[in-house]
């Protein structure tokens, strides 16, 4: 077994409408090495989510896995008989959305729900699931958490919700934690309070955590490495330090030079990235982003970028980054 | 010199009838949502009201433009009274105060064209004497879009141009003040700057005034001057943006600066800036609200309300230990 608990390679996808396939996904390599936190940052649309997703094997009906593999310690996901996913899903991977409004029961009590997951733990009595829910409730700083084991989830706020949620997922230890805009949906104190509370619990149970959001000041917070999605294609990935402080891809520059919270000086000419994200209906033979770079030459607009490594473990897929073949 | 004043506003929600409350042996059957905000708004000046979920910031500019109704206080638009009775103010209010609602897709009726609903504020205003098309093409190239937008349907928009039809119909009458509820809300960090761009550039180009709500406090720092933060209902504190983000002078304002996430990894903190969540509103603390959550409380802040005071010129914060004092 190698050191990656997650390692995707070549993944392309693509959703089948009436419109046409929309390639959503295109040519995914990434990996999540045990232990460590992965951001996976991008723009509406970019395919976050439908990463996730595929990870999961949850994805709609019409989509369609045109090629490569999802190893999960080692073994391919998308090999895998469906009731041995089932297996996985909750169990070894397990997955927190970012709406907790929507991914509790409504019409059920949350000792109900935690003592629910635990169905497969079929040796263990009521008592002692109970016992498990309350000390997960308490792991992740839910006060009192003995008496709130009763309640049911609109009875608690959108931040404690979420913690609910995170201890759910965690209920079975698992060795993958996909964390989907867990702090979108908070205020700025909750979301810092969640950000803290994820990095302790990485140490505490020795998880990966593959963390994806488009808040680059979050990603900052807690993650090791970043990977840097624009319309379906890993256009950069590597250490997080080397992400922010020597980004090498136009997308990736122009997007860290957007945020108003890294503009130190005060304007009112903010920056912004010109032009719309690409159709994916037509993926053009040519760099995804050429039409919008401000730095693309003739060759970004007639041949596909191939990826170059521009630093150890940093790797970025543009013509014009100075590096060794990846 | 002050375009809108608003003196000690009250706005209150009833959660029960008369009955129901006594039964439930409620100690008051309303709850406050805004207690006694008290600001002006400079000519050509834009004032960000900063708060978290649930602080009042939305109701506070429902009131404003006579949404939701005052339970005391006042608002002066250009020295009067917009809901005086007689003359019909409101209507002529309504004219020069345009507001822009959150989530600017919901906002927009689906089964109408962007011409439809740009124009729509003309026929609301009777101004049936304009050409509508030659309004709409106007108003779609003062926000930059392409004028064949105008046959478009809301859902044929992306976010960001969604915001830009918004944009347009709250200029379409030539306002002086425009409230814009979360104009950044949801939006991809990319194209919130041209909305952002956009509404500096009408700012200059018209002498507008904008009063823009937000819980995002790196938008605040660019584009307001004057920037109040509210609590549970209350300003507890207002001055110059500039000067608040420098030394912020109310331990939740320092929180609230210290909670930003900073888009660099040599910037991470070690421990949260501020535990614990907004109390309930059905259920407010004694004294300061905030006690609470704040490090710094004593015992007077859970028995006394803290009055405004100055920390500096042009400054309020309402607090017993403010963390900038007054140097006079």
């Amino acid at each position: 077994m190698t050191g990656d608990v997650l390692d995707i390679r070549g993944l392309s996808l693509r959703f089948d409408t009436q419109q046409g396939a929309v390639h959503a996904l295109r040519n995914i390599d990434m990996t999540v090495p045990r232990g460590e936190i992965v951001g996976v940052v991008g723009e509406s649309g970019s395919g976050k989510s439908t990463l996730a997703l595929a990870v999961m094997r949850l994805l709609p009906g019409n989509a369609v896995i045109a090629s490569g593999t999802i190893a999960f310690c080692g073994s391919d996901l998308l090999k895998l008989p469906e009731d041995e996913m089932r297996a996985i899903r909750g169990t070894r991977i397990s997955m927190v959305f970012q709406d907790p409004m929507t991914s509790l029961n409504p019409v059920r009590s949350i000792g109900w729900q935690m003592a629910d997951i635990q169905y497969r733990d079929r040796a263990a009595s009521a008592a002692q699931k109970r016992a498990k829910s309350l000390e997960a409730l308490q792991g992740v700083g839910i006060p009192d958490a003995a008496s709130q084991l009763d309640r049911f989830p609109f009875q608690f706020s959108g931040g404690m919700r979420q913690r609910i949620a995170i201890a759910m997922s965690l209920l079975q230890k698992p060795e993958l934690l996909i964390a989907d805009e867990v702090t979108t949906a908070l205020d700025v104190t909750l979301e810092a309070q969640i950000l803290h509370l994820l990095r302790e619990l990485r140490k505490n149970i020795n998880g990966s955590i593959l963390f994806i959001s488009h808040n680059l000041g979050a990603i900052a917070e807690i993650c090791d490495r970043v990977v840097v999605l624009y319309a379906g294609e890993v256009v950069e990935s590597g250490p997080v330090g080397e992400i922010f402080n020597r980004p090498r891809h136009p997308y990736t520059k122009a997007l860290i030079a957007c945020d108003p919270a890294r503009i130190e000086t005060v304007t009112r000419e903010l920056p912004v990235i010109a032009g719309d994200v690409p159709n994916l209906h037509r993926i053009p033979e040519a760099c995804i982003f050429a039409p919008r770079c401000p730095v693309a030459i003739d060759r970004c607009h007639t041949e596909r970028p191939a990826d170059v490594m521009a630093g150890p473990s940093h790797r970025a897929r543009c013509h014009l980054v100075a590096g060794g073949p990846a | 010199m002050s375009l809108l004043k608003v003196r000690s506003l009250h706005v209150r929600y009833a959660i029960a009838g008369p009955v129901k409350a006594m039964i439930a042996g409620l100690t008051s059957r309303y709850i406050d949502a805004v207690i006694d905000v008290a600001f002006n708004v400079t000519r050509g000046s834009t004032l960000a009201i900063v708060g978290e979920s649930g602080s009042g910031k939305t109701t506070l500019a429902r009131a404003i433009v006579g949404l939701t109704p005052i339970a005391a206080g006042t608002i002066e638009f250009g020295g009067r009274n917009p809901f005086a009775s007689g003359g019909g103010g409101g209507r002529a209010y309504h004219r020069e105060v345009s507001m822009m609602f959150q989530d600017p897709v919901s906002s927009l009726s689906p089964r109408r064209t962007v011409q439809a609903l740009i124009t729509e504020p003309f026929i609301v205003h009777a101004m049936k004497d304009r050409d509508l098309a030659a309004e709409a093409r106007r108003l779609l190239a003062l926000v930059g879009l392409p004028h064949d937008f105008a046959s478009r349907y809301p859902h044929q928009l992306s976010g960001g141009q969604a915001r830009r039809v918004g944009v347009a119909r709250a200029i379409a009458l030539n306002p002086k003040l425009i409230i814009a509820d979360e104009p950044t809300a949801g939006l991809d960090v990319s194209v919130q700057g041209e909305i952002l761009n956009l509404l500096a550039r009408l700012q200059g180009e018209f002498g507008l005034t904008y009063v823009i709500i937000t819980h995002n406090l790196a938008v605040v720092r660019h584009v307001s001057d004057v920037a109040a933060i509210m609590y549970m209902g209350r300003f507890v504190e207002m001055g110059p943006t500039a000067e608040i983000f420098a030394r912020p002078a109310h331990p939740y304002a320092a929180a609230l600066i210290a909670a930003q996430p900073h888009p660099d990894p040599g910037k991470r903190r070690t421990e949260p800036a501020l535990m614990g969540e907004v109390s309930s509103l059905r259920n407010r603390p004694s004294g300061c609200e905030f006690h609470p959550r704040c490090s710094k409380a004593k015992d007077v802040c859970r028995r006394d309300a803290p009055p405004p005071t100055e920390p500096g010129p042009k400054r309020m914060v309402r607090c017993h230990f403010p963390l900038v004092q007054n140097r006079a």
